[in-house]
């Protein structure tokens, strides 16, 4: 029988720990337990039938560490093939007559991965391929990925196991006390990401006993359409003459699992600490309790690496800033790589209410199916809101997805065969929710009745590419009323007509509506607040124009859906704050951008710029106002009257200000004198002085190619040629990372040596710098101003 | 055996003398001052320091500049003179996990300098809560503990952190990674190991035993 047939009117019993029973039979620390597979044959079937006899229906195979991070090819095969074939010869040796599987058991890489850790997210994929396509080779019946703690390694799991075997998968994770993963996702986020993705079961194991994650499984019974698994540790370990000795006894830990069992989990077993003994008990105490049916839940959401977000209940707001359309500033942060500049835009819009971002980066000038995936990656990293991936190319639409840490929603498929031929798929396979637009190959049609057939038809469609329904919104277009006064209407009737016929949930667009029309902003509230009436569920919208989030939250007041106002009253007072007129907020202090610089004043630094530029020229102000300003505290730091936090918030006042400069002067400052590759060098991972150095750099008109920390010589010197960098700056904070800085001026004065290379850091002497070879010391950021501009100049050869 | 277990501490109060000097601040800033508590405010709202730790104790023997930790065997001798004279030794791996990485990678991007006091904070969390729970440890245990030393330090290869790693399993105890470079994952983490009543139990901590007196961090 197939383990997911025998799962619909069956509680399954899965076994207690492999591990902690390997060390009682004599496993060294340190050892690798997986090679028991072959030396140790005997004791491991003896232990997997025991669990057979106890009762379990599914025993994993010793399969926890066995990855290619521990194991050669050949002998993760040979490691891999014993796992499986100790389980089936205890499952033919066991007398139990109970229906009986073998899992493969898929553990973390013992990594994390990028951006906080080393491991790229392909690379963690391809680990996981490896194994799984060994374990399904040698007859494993289920693919259970187990005691992950990040959601980013299990999506690469889940997502090897789809690409390499047709086996049911389940995951269950190790949550922390505070009931979220170590990496931050609640149980909700998870159970969002892995039905997306299409797993069979979800759950939760490992850290603690039963009654400590009885909430995480509660929480997923609660949101999720799947079969939770529970499979807690035998209490907490406490050490005892030194040896851990876990607190639950096989009896207390048999009742708590039973009562997980009452409460909905239908797949149960143990952890650490447990025994055959525990599973004995377990498999007597849920034997008799029946199935309880999982309710198809039917919610429509998507999340990310930290929560959901459920659409249906509130008005979502969908922030439509990171876009380039009509935007010259995001257009040239795009072309020069400034993802700075497009994380600031993402933090700007959660902070004023979005809850999720579009991410758009569509223009020509630069390569999207490179661009869009990193720009995801960066966003993902700093920013806890679900992302919306905005693109009409299929490649990079796949390739973000892809590598986006949660339940994407995909912007955008519509009635036409080939968007639906190409979106579908992508959606199916990543577990995303899709907006639907409601146009096909003859357009857009004119009445709301055409667009429900497109709907329609849309999720005839769908179904054949087995996305479901919830994960589909529809879009019913919202046209320009400028262009036809009913058009407006049309859009909402459309909303109204859709959602009534296919129960589905609704977007918009709404800034459309009013283009070529003044004062726009009060037609989109209005527009907005008709739209919310008619049912629609979320807005793209600019979370930036107060009259549109008033239309938002008003809504959401007025119609029950703000319990106690709370969101409404908190909005109202932020609007008040920003609303009353704006104290000068160092008053005394009106003598203009060199002082706002010299004490770290960013908004008036920006304030005394805009005046500046009325009546200056952009060059005459960075060179009478900022450099000069730049100089006196970079002066004052050498001398040690200015400390270090005030050097950067002065270097922040002037970014300010150039900020505005680049704004007002459109991509031409005149004052970018030329590369300067800056890194980390690889094995560090102190990176505040590198950051000091370039935001320093920048102020004084150098473009800097920051690569990051821990970066390989290999890397450094790839950018340094492929940019012809005249110069090159390194850091290292420590002794242990200084040969790498040696290895990496070496490579770089044999294969570059027009470069002139200037390294610092806390450990670093000018002896030392002499000796590696390199062309400077620099013992702070000054001095490698200093010396850059000195280069740069000619005046040092 | 397995005997490694897992502790979590919270609550300590913040050293603001230290955050400063890790962020190189002049002490009386009463602007940062401001920035800090603003920090540890964000910090509690996104539940971005949560300091875990897991241990063990090993019996010791201490040969010339060879230190068997009956686990593994490490050849240095700072660490040889650090564990001498005590039969048995903690080690421990600690981290106060990856939010605050987070939060210093976006403000690195979008305001340097409250990235600078974020560092500089995660650097004073994990080492006052090391603090709180060497003390814990004495106290529970009624021993007196030598001050920690770490891989790295003095001739003390960073490739003793694979032998810890190997022994204290952080990756699953406390989602502690170690990289290819050696460096840890998330980065505000420490591992180390201290003598259990050994002859350097009244060794002074810190900067007073180090003998690089023209450090810009020293005290």
């Amino acid at each position: 029988m197939d383990i997911r047939t025998f799962l619909k009117n069956n509680i399954v019993v899965l076994d207690g720990a492999t591990g902690t029973e390997l060390y009682k039979a004599g496993l060294k620390v340190g050892e690798m337990p997986e090679r028991w597979n072959i030396t140790h044959a005997q004791t491991l079937i003896g232990l997997h039938k025991a669990y057979y006899d106890a009762g379990s229906n599914v025993v994993s195979a010793n399969t926890f560490g066995a990855n290619s991070m521990h194991f050669n090819d050949a002998e993760l095969e040979e490691v891999i093939a014993a796992a499986i074939r100790n389980v089936k010869a205890a499952r033919d040796l066991s007398a139990g007559t109970q229906e009986k599987f073998v899992a493969a058991d898929i553990g973390p890489t013992g990594k994390l991965l990028e951006p906080f850790g080393d491991l790229a997210f392909e690379e963690a994929v391809g680990v996981f391929a490896k194994t799984i396509k060994l374990c399904a080779k040698y007859g494993a019946e289920i693919i259970f990925i187990q005691t992950m703690n990040d959601s980013y390694e299990t999506k690469a799991a889940v997502i090897a196991a789809k690409e390499n075997c047709d086996l049911p998968i389940f995951v269950s994770n190790a949550y922390g006390k505070n009931g979220k993963l170590m990496t931050g996702a609640t149980p909700a986020a998870m159970s969002t990401m892995l039905e997306g993705l299409g797993v069979t079961a979800v759950g939760v194991n490992c850290s603690y006993g039963p009654d400590d994650l009885m909430g995480v499984a509660d929480e997923l019974s609660e949101c999720s359409s799947l079969p939770v698994i529970f499979m807690p540790n035998a209490g907490i370990p406490k050490n005892e003459n030194g040896k851990a000795v876990y607190d639950l006894s096989a009896a207390d830990f048999a009742e708590g699992v039973k009562k997980a069992v009452m409460r909905g989990a239908r797949i149960v077993g143990g952890c650490c600490g447990t025994t055959p003994e525990y599973i004995r008990l377990l498999s007597q105490a849920v034997k008799d309790i029946p199935a309880k049916e999982i309710t198809p839940k039917r919610l429509t959401r998507i999340s990310s690496y930290s929560h959901e977000v459920r659409f249906g209940f509130k008005p979502v707001v969908i922030g439509e800033r990171i876009n380039p359309t009509g935007k010259k500033r995001f257009r040239q942060a795009l072309v020069e790589n400034d993802n700075g500049y497009i994380l600031k835009e993402g933090v700007a819009q959660a902070e004023s209410g979005a809850e999720v971002l579009d991410v758009n980066v569509g223009i020509p000038d630069i390569d999207e199916k490179t661009v869009l995936p990193e720009i995801v990656a960066g966003l993902q990293a700093v920013i806890d809101l679900p992302l919306q991936i905005d693109s009409s190319d299929a490649v990079a639409m796949e390739r973000a997805v892809r590598l986006y840490n949660g339940k994407p929603l995909v912007n955008s498929v519509s009635g036409k065969k080939a968007s639906m031929e190409t979106v579908f798929p992508i959606v199916k396979k990543y577990g995303g929710a899709v907006i639907a637009l409601t146009l096909d190959e003859s357009g857009i049609p004119e009445t709301a009745q055409g667009r429900l057939e497109i709907a329609l038809n849309i999720l005839k469609q769908a179904e054949k590419y087995g996305v479901n329904k919830e994960d589909i919104i529809f879009d019913t277009l919202c046209m320009t009323v400028s262009a036809n006064p009913f058009a407006a209407q049309v859009t909402l009737d459309a909303l109204k007509l859709i959602k009534e016929k296919t129960g589905c949930k609704t977007s918009l667009g709404v800034s459309n509506v009013s283009f070529g029309l003044p004062d726009r902003e009060s037609l989109n509230a209005a527009f907005l607040t008709l739209a919310l009436g008619n049912g629609l569920d979320m807005a793209i919208i600019n979370p930036f124009s107060a009259p549109v989030m008033k239309s938002v939250k008003a809504f959401s007041a007025l119609t029950g859906k703000d319990a106690n106002f709370t969101e409404y009253i908190s909005f109202a007072a932020k609007n008040e704050i920003a609303a009353a007129p704006t104290p000068p907020a160092h008053t005394g202090e009106v003598d203009g951008l060199k002082t706002a610089i010299i004490k770290g004043l960013k908004d008036q630094a920006a304030d005394s710029v805009k005046k500046l530029l009325e009546c200056t020229e952009p060059l005459a102000v960075i060179n009478e106002e900022i450099i000069p300003a730049l100089d006196t505290v970079g002066k004052g730091y050498e001398e040690k009257k200015v400390y270090l936090p005030q050097l950067l918030m002065s270097a922040e006042a002037a970014k300010a200000a150039f900020e505005i400069i680049k704004e007002r002067s459109a991509a031409k400052t005149g004052s970018v004198k030329c590369d300067f590759v800056l890194a980390t060098v690889f094995g560090d991972i102190h990176d505040i002085g590198k950051n000091i150095v370039k935001l320093l750099l920048e102020n004084y008109g150098f473009n800097v190619i920051d690569l990051g920390k821990d970066v390989p010589p290999e890397k450094i010197l790839d950018e340094v040629v492929k940019r012809r960098a005249p110069l090159l700056g390194l850091s290292a904070l420590m002794t242990t990372t200084v040969p790498a800085m040696e290895k990496t001026v070496a490579l770089v004065k044999s294969r570059a040596p027009w470069c002139k290379v200037v390294v610092g850091g806390a450990v670093l002497t000018e002896e030392y710098a002499n000796k590696m070879g390199a062309d400077k010391y620099a013992k702070d950021a000054m001095e490698t101003v200093r010396y850059a501009d000195g280069v740069f100049n000619g005046s040092i050869g | 055996m397995c005997k490694t277990e897992i502790k979590t501490y919270s609550g300590a109060p913040v050293d603001y003398g230290e955050v400063m000097r890790y962020a190189g601040a002049k002490k009386t800033d009463a602007d940062l001052k401001t920035l800090i508590d603003d920090c540890l405010t964000e910090c509690e709202k996104e539940n971005a320091v949560n300091f875990a730790v897991c241990f063990t104790e090993t019996p010791v023997t201490v040969k010339n500049d060879e230190t068997d930790l009956s686990v593994f065997t490490l050849k240095s001798k700072n660490l040889a003179t650090a564990l001498f004279g005590a039969e048995s030794a903690l080690i421990f791996a600690c981290t106060i996990g990856i939010g605050i990485d987070r939060l210093i990678k976006k403000y690195t991007e979008i305001d340097p300098v409250r990235a600078l006091v974020l560092q500089a904070l995660g650097a004073e969390r994990v080492e006052t809560f090391i603090e709180v729970f060497i003390k814990d440890y004495e106290k529970t245990r009624g021993v007196k503990l030598s001050p920690r030393f770490s891989a790295g330090y003095g001739d003390l290869p960073l490739d003793a952190q694979k032998d810890i790693f190997g022994l204290l399993n952080p990756q699953k105890n406390l989602g502690l990674t170690l990289n290819d470079s050696l460096m840890m994952s998330p980065s505000k983490s420490v591992t180390a190991f201290a003598a259990i009543n050994g002859d350097r139990v009244n060794d002074k901590c810190g900067c007073e035993n180090c003998g690089k007196n023209d450090c810009g961090y020293r005290r």
